[in-house]
């Protein structure tokens, strides 16, 4: 069953210049994007700054109303479309879909103690009894590991893993069906970074959980996630299981970034596939396939069309124009 | 063009014996605050030869970065350099080594040095740049202030450095303010105006941790091809494992102000002697390993500076602790030949 299906998402941002702030031209962050999570399972959403990762993932929570396409969510075995959802009509199924922050210092509010920060959905949702939501409190202060004396702590007296453990635990307090990680470990130290890698694997088999796992590093994506998807310049260029992907990438993009990737091992240094210039502006996005110019397969007509999102095998789309006549390098 | 490593092939025992360019000796920064003294850098010691990378690596307040800082004579009030060495070579072997400790921060000779004998590059170029000045002005200041360049050579000076680091259009770029260039285009710039005086030492704190993968490749690339175009002794800090493994010949492990460890890289990566060396190495994902498995994991956190434990700074943490030893007296280091160093009871001396 697909906890969430994601149709042709697009969102755009006007570029308004002069006194008049006229619209000039448009930003396509997000320009028809469709994948599927399946329920228990961890799709990873990966690509560079600005590729558009962040504002799919605001999209499916609704923080920005996106342009067209569809959000088709399944919530108790019925699909609704968030997309065209009202705010208000929107409240019913927020619940459902929590968030775990980059940051676990912005993330907290400083002036509220631990329990309150954990417990405030629970409120907010109609969880009136104090001694209900205690109860419930310390469950989820036991499931991320942190001990039950910490509940009248605030958050300056937690280090940045303990936060994010905090950070978990709300997001897990309504037992939502899709919990939406953006960056979750990126601003932690490495050796803190993989409790937190472990905790959210544990949790996911513990518990069912679906996670939408939005990151840049792709050494953290293969150790948590089913599937991952590639996204360059608002479109996503690959979608594979993870064994699959980073050992026989199929598109250039795809190899390229994995080569780009620092290997902890000297014996391994060396041979990189270095990408000429820079990312495409998205706002001023080349013609045909976006990633062409930087790309060392291109040919006349990489050019001028771009490719579609096509099937290549099981569970595998790509879009590239030559996918199935390239041989591409991964790594082990 | 793929980095060759080239000191790789020279024996170790001939690049030791030649002479280093830097020596940091026993360095302690400390820093002094109303709740108490902060040791950041706690008796670090390091050589630095041209033509070679040494990788200072370590989490959120080892150090690392305060090691660099101390070594340019930058260090923020209230920390100061408590005592230790640090020796910069004569240049061209003519004058003897200065120490960098013994001269004023702020004066003449001090100014000298920085940015003519020993340059830095930071992590997130933004900060590091005025938003008031073009590119070229900014790297024409660097030079004139080390140099009587006028004005006309400096600006040519300025579009061939741009030139040197990749930068496309170094002549329209040149009049361009920082905040109009890309994330990777300033980290090239900062890398230009750090070669503006043709500097022996440079040091790159974090020169890629704010940039996204392929732009980190270009610029390592370019760093590393820089270093063997010019003999570049470079000192790379950061967090990155694999950053070190690509790019350091040695490599300085750093844990709460202390070098628990220190090796070739091959040493560092395939035989490491410290636990928490080891450990740093077990835990970090790695892009080889299998979809969906576990990490070992290190248990506990950095602890917070002023609740620096007693004895080796590392025991509470410890896989190999060893209860009466490794908390009662900070270990010693030892030297285990080749440069290797490493600073745990585990391997001899007694509290």
């Amino acid at each position: 069953m697909n906890v969430l299906e994601v149709v042709n998402l697009r969102k755009h941002f006007p570029i308004r210049r002069g006194f008049l702030r006229r619209t000039v031209g448009q930003v396509k962050a997000v320009d028809g994007v469709s994948f599927h999570i399946r329920k228990g399972e961890t799709l990873a959403l990966v690509g560079e700054s600005g590729c558009g990762k962040t504002t799919v993932s605001r999209c499916i929570l609704r923080a920005l109303s996106p342009t067209s396409g569809e959000i088709r969510f399944t919530v108790d075995g019925k699909q609704v479309d968030l997309a065209g959802l009202s705010k208000r009509e929107l409240k019913r199924y927020r619940r459902h879909m929590q968030m775990v922050f980059q940051d676990p210092f912005s993330s907290l509010n400083p002036r509220m103690g631990i329990a309150d920060i954990i417990g405030e959905p629970l409120l907010v949702n109609g969880m009136r009894r104090v001694e209900e939501r205690r109860k419930r409190v310390a469950e989820l202060l036991d499931m991320v590991q942190l001990p039950r004396a910490f509940r009248n702590r605030f958050p300056h007296a937690f280090s940045g893993g303990q936060r994010q453990r905090i950070g978990i635990a709300r997001a897990l307090a309504l037992n939502p069906s899709l919990i939406v990680a953006d960056e979750p470990v990126s601003a932690l130290d490495v050796s803190v970074q993989a409790q937190i890698l472990n905790l959210m694997l544990d949790l996911q088999d513990r518990l069912g959980l679906t996670y939408l796992f939005v990151a840049h590093d792709l050494s953290v994506v293969k150790h948590v996630s089913d599937r991952v998807a590639v996204m360059y310049v608002g479109r996503i260029v690959e979608v594979a299981d993870t064994r699959a992907l980073y050992e026989s990438p199929k598109h250039p993009y795809t190899e390229a970034l994995l080569s780009a990737v620092p290997k902890p091992d000297p014996r391994l240094a060396g041979e990189r596939v270095i990408l000429e210039r820079e990312v495409a502006d998205p706002g001023r996005p080349p013609p045909g396939c976006h990633f062409h110019p930087r790309c060392r397969y291109a040919q006349e007509r990489c050019r001028i069309e771009a490719p579609p999102l096509e099937q290549v095998g099981e569970n595998r789309w790509v879009s590239c124009h030559r996918a199935r006549e390239l041989s591409l390098r991964g790594v082990g | 063009m793929p980095r060759t490593h080239m000191a790789e092939s020279i024996a170790p025992a001939v690049q030791s014996a030649a002479a280093p360019i830097l020596s940091v000796r026993e360095l302690k920064t400390y820093f002094h605050l109303p709740e108490g003294i902060v040791r950041a850098v706690d008796g670090v010691s390091f050589d630095v030869h041209p033509g070679r990378t040494i990788g200072i690596v370590g989490e959120s307040g080892c150090g690392k970065s305060i090691t660099a800082r101390s070594i340019l004579g930058i260090v923020d009030r209230p920390g100061r350099i408590e005592s230790g060495e640090i020796w910069l070579g004569g240049a061209d072997g003519q004058s003897g080594p200065v120490d960098v400790v013994s001269l004023a921060p702020n004066g003449a000779q001090m100014r000298a040095i920085r940015g003519k004998e020993i340059a830095l590059i930071f992590q997130e170029p933004m900060s590091s740049f005025s938003h008031y000045y073009t590119v070229g002005n900014q790297i024409m200041e660097a030079i004139r202030e080390h140099s009587d360049a006028s004005k006309q050579e400096a600006h040519a000076r300025a579009i061939e450095l741009l030139r040197t680091v990749g930068i496309p259009q170094p002549e329209r770029r040149v009049e361009e303010y920082p905040f109009q260039l890309s994330g990777g285009l300033r980290q090239r710039v900062m890398i230009a105006m750090a070669l503006a005086c043709d500097p022996r030492v440079l040091i790159a704190d974090e020169p890629t941790t704010a940039l996204d993968v392929t732009t980190q490749a270009q610029i390592l690339d370019l760093l590393g091809g820089l270093q063997e175009q010019r003999g570049l002794a470079l000192i790379l800090i950061t967090h990155d494992m694999g950053v070190i493994a690509e790019m350091a010949d040695d490599v300085v492990v750093m844990y709460l102000g202390r070098a628990v460890e220190k090796g070739s890289v091959n040493d560092i990566f395939h035989a490491p002697k410290h636990p928490y060396t080891r450990a740093l190495l077990r835990s970090i994902p790695s892009i080889t390993g299998a979809p969906r498995t576990k990490l070992a994991t290190l248990g506990g956190s950095i602890p917070h500076p002023f609740n620096r434990p007693a004895g080796c700074p590392f025991h509470p943490r410890c896989p190999d602790v060893m209860a009466g030893v490794c908390d009662s007296a900070v270990p010693p280091v030892l030297a285990e030949g080749h440069g290797r160093e490493v600073s745990c009871f585990l391997y001899g001396g007694k509290p």
